[in-house]
C-alpha cells in the first residue's frame, strides 16, 4: 500500500510533495487499465457473447454475477488474513487493510445478491427463495455487516481492532458453507458454471467474457482496496489530531 | 418488466453501485488529506505502526 506523492502536495518532513489525494501514478495506471476493461467486458458481455442454449439470455447477469461474488469471496479472504496477522503482528497495517477489505467485499457481495434476486426473477419467476445457497448467502452478508458494526462500536483503536480481527476469522468460516451448499444440499440454485468445476458449462466467447469479467472485477479489487487503504489510514491520522486538539484545549481550559 | 429489462437493470445497477462507492472513497479522500498534516500523510509508515 505505499505510494509516490503527488506533485501538487505541500512538503512533508522527507522534503518530498505530500499527496492531496489518495491517487498515485500506480492507482492511475490501474484505473486506467480498469476503465479499459470495463469498456471490453460492456462489448463481449453486452454484444459479441451469443445467448446460452441452456440460460438464455440470461447468461449476461452471469457476467456480472459471477465476477462480483468471486471478488466478495477474495475480500473476506483478504480480511481474514490481516485479522489472523492483526492478532499476530499487532499493526494498523494488518487492522486498516482487514477493515478496508470487509467494506469492499460487503459492497460486492451485495450487488451479488442483488445481481442473483434479477436472474432468479427471470428464472424462478421470485426474487428470493429460502433455499440453501440463498439462505447461507444471506447469513454471510448479515456477518459482514456485523463485522462493520463492530468497527463502528466507540472503543479504543487496539481494542476496536482486536474484536474486528476475531469476527473477521470467525465469519470466514462461512464462505465454504455458502460455496458447497449447492452440493450439500438440495436446493433451486444451479450448480457450479465455470469457476471451481473440472467441465465448464460455457466456452468459446461466453467463456471468454466470464473470465474478462473476472479480471477486470479484481483490478477493480485492487484498485478499490488501495484507495479505501488509505482513506483508513488518513481516518485514524485525523481522529488522532482531533483527539491531541480537543487535549490541547481542555488543557488550555484548565491552565485559565 | 421483461428479462431484458432484468438484464439491463442488472448491468446499470452494478457499474452505478461500484461507480458511487468509488467516488465516495476517492471524495473522502480528498477531504481527509486537506484535514491531515503533510507529515502525516505517508501510508508507507502504517506497516511499522503498533495499535497502542
Amino acid at each position: 500500500m505505499t505510494t509516490s506523492a503527488s506533485a501538487t502536495g505541500t512538503t512533508s518532513g522527507a522534503g518530498t510533495p505530500a499527496p492531496t489525494s489518495t491517487a498515485s501514478t500506480a492507482t492511475r495506471v490501474l484505473g486506467a487499465a480498469t476503465l479499459v476493461g470495463i469498456a471490453l467486458l460492456v462489448v463481449f458481455g453486452v454484444f459479441v457473447s451469443p445467448p446460452d442454449k441452456e440460460l438464455g439470455e440470461t447468461i449476461r447477469i452471469l457476467y456480472m454475477h459471477v465476477p462480483t461474488v468471486s471478488v466478495a469471496y477474495l475480500a473476506f479472504i483478504v480480511t481474514a488474513v490481516g485479522s489472523a496477522m492483526y492478532l499476530w503482528k499487532r499493526t494498523e497495517f494488518w487492522d486498516l487493510l482487514a477493515a478496508s477489505s470487509a467494506e469492499i467485499g460487503v459492497v460486492f457481495f451485495g450487488l451479488t445478491i442483488l445481481n442473483g434476486m434479477l436472474w432468479g426473477k427471470i428464472t424462478w419467476g421470485v426474487f428470493w427463495r429460502w433455499e440453501p445457497r440463498l439462505t447461507t448467502t444471506a447469513v454471510l452478508f448479515l456477518t459482514y455487516i456485523g463485522y462493520l458494526a463492530v468497527r463502528a462500536v466507540p472503543a479504543s483503536p487496539r481494542t476496536r481492532a482486536t474484536r474486528c480481527a476475531v469476527v473477521g476469522l470467525l465469519a470466514v468460516v462461512n464462505i465454504p458453507i455458502v460455496h458447497k451448499a449447492v452440493d450439500w444440499w438440495r436446493g433451486l440454485h444451479q450448480e457450479r458454471t465455470i469457476f471451481g468445476t473440472l467441465k465448464p458449462e460455457i466456452q468459446g466467447t461466453q467463456a471468454f467474457a466470464a473470465y474478462l469479467g473476472l479480471g477486470v472485477f479484481l483490478l477493480l479489487f485492487a484498485w478499490l482496496l488501495i484507495h479505501r487503504f488509505r482513506v483508513a489510514f488518513l481516518a485514524e491520522r485525523a481522529a488522532e489530531s482531533g483527539l491531541e486538539g480537543a487535549i490541547a484545549e481542555r488543557r488550555q481550559e484548565a491552565g485559565q | 418488466m421483461s428479462s431484458t429489462g432484468y438484464i439491463v437493470a442488472a448491468w446499470v445497477v452494478t457499474f452505478a453501485v461500484v461507480a458511487g462507492y468509488a467516488l465516495w472513497v476517492l471524495a473522502r479522500g480528498r477531504r481527509l488529506s486537506r484535514e491531515v498534516a503533510p507529515e502525516e500523510r505517508r501510508w508507507m509508515t502504517a506497516g511499522s505502526r503498533g495499535r497502542e
